[in-house]
């Protein structure tokens, strides 16, 4: 069967699969739109989990009793499961971690201390989280590296002009695919490419980019990929750092404790192999079974789908918006939905983006107003908020006309 | 469900757009930056103490329509009050935003918080209180370095 004959999703199943969607509040649905923030969950997962719970619980890698058996097996078959989602070379090469700002922790710290020496340079970009920013200017503080940023075009592309001389002599090149303020989708094969060339390791934040589309680690070639489970249907509290088999062999453990280690005398210890090396503590044996869950439906629906999706919904939106208001709303990022997810940071009539989203919320339309943990980035934008309305495979044009709807009543309250 | 009339009362609405005392004052003035993590406002307070009287209060800076109308409200509040009178209405105007942390003293009451009052409504709304504080917090901190 060619792709073209099998039969779309049906999104409005889809939409009924998550039951806080199906809620009301006031006697009206809810109009979630703050998936970049965290996603909402699937019946399927939830019940992964609580199934897991009820009949399968037991501690993993310690106990020889059959009931600890199978819950190993299933927290290392969602490992098995991601590392597929992703096209890791093999499960060994996904770390679980609590979530991805731990991921990306782990590497500056581990890898940053093993490797980074005062006057290093490390290059980030203008559109980074501060979950990609702070670990980094903490080495500043620790070693006194060097911070290096690629800057972002008018329309909130990378800068890519400059990008050898930034990277001339710089240790480490650090990258969103995704930006999770302007929805700008990042040329990441290009940038570790560039990384390569220039002797970089390079690691890429992809926590908006895995759950919206295909991911492959293998094509990427990066070091490190760092994202989180929530943000893709799964629960929070887990997380994911994929890292080459070379690289996390040779990366020094980063929390010590149970679990980590081959052998502990008084004297000192051995490191247990990758990727229990990483994995210190009791792992987060329920999430990650949720998280296992979370991909099995995502790969149901299928990744293509749901990025073609959410560009049809994106360019409706961005339509609908300018179509109804013109000039009176500003839609951050560039308008060519090829290049962005969505995620749709706006300025509207000079309303402030808290005294939006509040008067939203009377229509139940959950948005984020807010900095989006990008100040660095805000403060190019010239703003100090923005609301931001993303999308998700479970939203559908509807979601879309009461956000356009909404933003009207803002305007009456506050006469503009 | 409270409605969002109880929040964006008209005479909020004319001190957000209409802002009283905005803008900075000359050194030897205090000045102490505010930020609310939250949504990422920023302002900047200057205060201007002689005598143990706030002479004056400037305030510049971005913010939604409750922390710029509080902010704008309290300078009106504040102005050419002794700094332990103006104490008092910042313990009044706290608890009336159900923080106690400060706690009342038996004779706040007697203060009369005037067109503050119209603020009441953001109790319901508690995330939106972190707005309605902000400009006070800075206040706080300005006051302590003046005395």
């Amino acid at each position: 069967m060619t792709p073209s004959a099998v039969a779309p999703p049906d999104w409005e199943r889809i939409r009924s699969d998550f039951p806080v969607l199906r809620r009301e509040i006031d006697g009206r649905p809810i109009v979630y739109l703050d998936s970049a923030n965290t996603s909402q969950k699937p019946e399927a997962v939830i019940e992964a989990m609580a199934s897991f719970m009820r009949e399968g619980y037991a501690p993993i890698n310690r106990s020889a009793y059959r009931l600890a058996a199978a819950a190993t097996d299933a927290f290392e078959g969602a490992r098995t499961k991601v590392a597929r989602f992703i096209n890791a070379a093999r499960p060994e090469e996904v770390v679980f971690t609590r979530n991805a700002t731990e991921a990306l922790n782990m590497v500056a710290q581990s890898w940053g201390r093993a490797n980074l020496r005062a006057g290093d340079a490390v290059v980030l970009t203008h559109m980074e989280h501060h979950a990609n920013i702070v670990p980094w200017q903490m080495l500043v503080d620790q070693i006194g590296i060097e911070l290096r940023f690629i800057p972002l075009t008018d329309d909130g592309l990378l800068d890519l002009d400059g990008l050898p001389t930034l990277l001339d002599g710089a240790r480490v090149l650090s990258v969103t695919a995704m930006s999770n303020v302007l929805g700008t989708i990042n040329p990441v094969e290009r940038l570790v490419t560039a990384g390569r060339a220039a002797d970089c390791m390079v690691m890429i934040d992809a926590c908006q980019s895995v759950p919206h589309g295909i991911t492959d680690v293998q094509a990427w070639g990066a070091d490190f990929v760092a994202f989180s489970g929530h943000k893709m249907l799964g629960p929070s509290g887990i997380g994911v750092l994929w890292g080459s088999s070379e690289q996390l062999e040779l990366l020094p453990p980063f929390l010590g404790g149970g679990n980590m280690i081959d052998d502990v005398r008084l004297d000192g210890f051995t490191c247990a192999p990758v990727p229990a090396k990483f994995e210190a503590g009791t792992a987060a044996i329920v999430e990650a079974v949720g998280l296992g869950a979370a991909v099995d439906y995502l790969e149901s629906v299928g990744m293509a789908n749901i990025r073609r999706h959410e560009m049809d919904l994106t360019r409706y939106a961005i339509d609908s918006l300018r179509t109804r208001y013109g000039d009176d709303v500003v839609i951050h990022g560039t308008d060519n939905v090829e290049q962005r997810g969505g995620v749709l940071s706006i300025a509207f009539r000079d309303i402030h983006p808290h005294d939006l989203s509040q008067v939203l919320d009377e229509s139940n339309i959950c948005v984020r107003a807010g900095h989006h943990c990008a100040k660095p980035l805000m403060r190019l934008l010239g703003a100090n908020a923005t609301v931001r309305a993303s999308l998700y495979l479970y939203n559908d044009r509807s979601d879309v006309d009461a956000l356009v709807e909404g933003l009207d009543g803002a305007s009456d309250i506050f006469g503009l | 469900m409270p409605g969002l009339e109880d929040l964006y009362r008209e005479i909020i609405l004319d001190h957000y757009k209409n802002p009283r005392n905005r803008g900075e004052l000359p050194e030897p003035a205090i000045s102490v930056e505010g930020h609310n993590p939250l949504c990422g406002d920023e302002i900047t307070l200057y205060l201007d103490v002689a005598d143990d009287i706030v002479r004056d209060v400037k305030v510049s800076g971005q913010g939604c329509s409750i922390s710029q109308s509080s902010a704008s409200m309290m300078t009106q509040a504040v102005i050419g009050r002794p700094v332990a009178e103006v104490r008092a209405v910042i313990r009044r105007f706290k608890s009336m935003m159900a923080i106690e942390e400060d706690g009342l003293e038996p004779s706040d009451t007697d203060i009369s918080l005037g067109d503050l009052e119209a603020l009441q409504g953001v109790v319901k709304f508690p995330v939106r209180i972190k707005c309605a504080t902000l400009s006070w917090n800075t206040l706080i901190q300005a006051l302590d370095q003046a005395v």
